[in-house]
């Protein structure tokens, strides 16, 4: 008597998904982008896991594209950087044709094309924010699958389910830079003490028409909340 | 010849499941509980006003949520253990919470392997007041709040961030219900009306809030 491997066993039982990825490293995450008049603020956690292992415990998701366009990264660490890398490339040419600040949505255009086309083999989360001239602060959204949409507040990564309902009560339109800036520390600190695949320090960066700011808030310094 | 023109939908042989958002909060002098109201049984929604906060008895209350079968049936078999319980006890003071919580982390934890159903078992008692119990997945676990159910992923943030103790009995309903809108906007499982069931020293009073009667939030 025999029983074949594959006959009436519920799929679960065969290779449940996670184990495929349990040598790869990912980035797993919480990131998350606002816009307000002016600009846009952007945060992300910053642990990249490679299975139970944290392999880098200060990572820095969040990549510039090009002076005043950054992208927050999340899902397969290889892949978001292959494609940021790819997307910079792009972008710098573009400019040096066009000899101009690009837009936000010809990067988020870029990523898009990028992450649909080989949308089988990616597995790439990322939020394409930034100022440029003509429209001010934006933020684009390109998750897993490739589509694109605009969004005033986009939130993304595995820690972000968390925070959903947090960020639909506490967003309000015409929030001020600082009001952004501790809305988004709030929501990564929430969404880092619930997640396993996020934590570390949080990274912020705010981009408007002056330039870059980056921040980073460390463990001892994150926002508290009292639950007890 | 009829079979192949209207052939048998997939939700028949789907199981039932409440995939749902359950809540329970205390407050100065008792407790408030909440639930939304949509059963499904794979993409299809099977009932979409079923109240899933059932009485174990008068002053305590189980949110029911995981697979609609299992946790009705631990809800009626513990409604009718703390049934005897209270007529056997020699004072007829009403059971403890704990007790009621108990008898439903009992079944949970013996049939551990073939029941998937979380309860949140909250009610008030003269000894310790209002108190909420989680019971997932046999453990015991007394709390200020807990949320479960599919939907409760959504709100972790919101209700980390917003709870606080010694709210008034106001003040908890309105989390309650804040925190199942939220919920409901973000989990396809979850919907319909919101529940609430807010129980103190003079009994349990259930409340239905309709679809339009909800809180609004910004909608991105």
């Amino acid at each position: 008597m025999f029983i074949s491997q594959n006959f009436e066993m519920d799929s679960f039982s065969q290779n449940p998904e996670f184990t495929i990825h349990s040598f790869f490293t990912f980035l797993d995450t919480t990131i998350m982008a606002v816009e307000f008049e002016g600009g846009v603020v952007i945060g992300a956690d910053s642990r990249t896991t490679t299975g139970a292992y944290i392999a880098n415990r200060v990572t820095d998701k969040l990549t510039p594209i090009h002076e005043r366009i950054f992208c927050c990264r999340s899902g397969s660490a290889a892949d978001t950087q292959a494609i940021a890398d790819a997307v910079t490339y792009q972008l710098g040419f573009h400019s040096i044709e066009l000899d101009e600040a690009p837009l936000v949505q010809t990067a988020a255009s870029l990523f898009r094309e990028m992450c649909y086309r080989y949308r089988e083999e990616l597995m790439a989360g990322i939020i394409v924010a930034g100022w440029d001239p003509r429209r001010g602060g934006q933020v684009y959204t390109v998750p897993v699958g490739g589509m694109m949409t605009r969004q005033p507040v986009s939130v993304g990564g595995s820690g972000s389910s968390y925070i959903y309902g947090y960020v639909d009560s506490n967003y309000r339109a015409g929030m001020s830079k600082e009001e952004c800036l501790k809305f988004t520390a709030e929501a990564l600190t929430l969404a880092m003490e619930r997640d396993g695949s996020s934590g570390g320090v949080v990274r912020l960066a705010v981009i408007s028409e002056q330039g870059v700011e980056r921040q980073v808030i460390l463990g001892n310094q994150l926002p508290k909340f009292s639950t007890v | 010849m009829s079979e192949e023109l209207f052939p048998e939908p997939e939700w028949l042989s789907e199981e039932v499941k409440t995939g749902t958002t359950i809540i329970a909060v205390t407050f100065d002098g008792g407790v408030v509980l909440g639930s939304d109201s949509r059963v499904s049984a794979g993409e299809s929604v099977v009932n979409r006003v079923m109240n899933k906060l059932s009485p174990l008895h008068d002053k305590i209350y189980c949110a029911l949520s995981g697979s609609a079968a299992d946790a009705q049936t631990i809800a009626e078999i513990v409604n009718y253990q703390l049934d005897v319980h209270s007529y056997l006890s020699p004072m007829s003071y009403d059971p403890l919470v704990c007790s009621a919580a108990t008898l439903v982390k009992n079944i949970s934890y013996k049939y551990k392997e073939e029941l998937s159903a979380h309860l949140i078992v909250a009610g008030w008692d003269r000894k310790k007041g209002g108190q909420v119990y989680a019971t997932l997945n046999g453990l015991l676990s007394r709390q200020p709040f807990a949320i479960g159910g599919s939907g409760s992923f959504y709100i972790n943030g919101f209700v980390d961030a917003e709870y606080r103790k010694n709210m008034t009995k106001r003040e908890s309903q309105e989390f309650v219900v804040n925190a199942l809108t939220l919920a409901m906007g973000r989990d396809g499982s979850s919907g319909g009306v919101a529940y609430v069931v807010t129980i103190d020293k003079d009994g349990a009073e259930e409340k239905c809030v309709l679809g339009n009667e909800l809180p609004k939030f910004f909608d991105e």
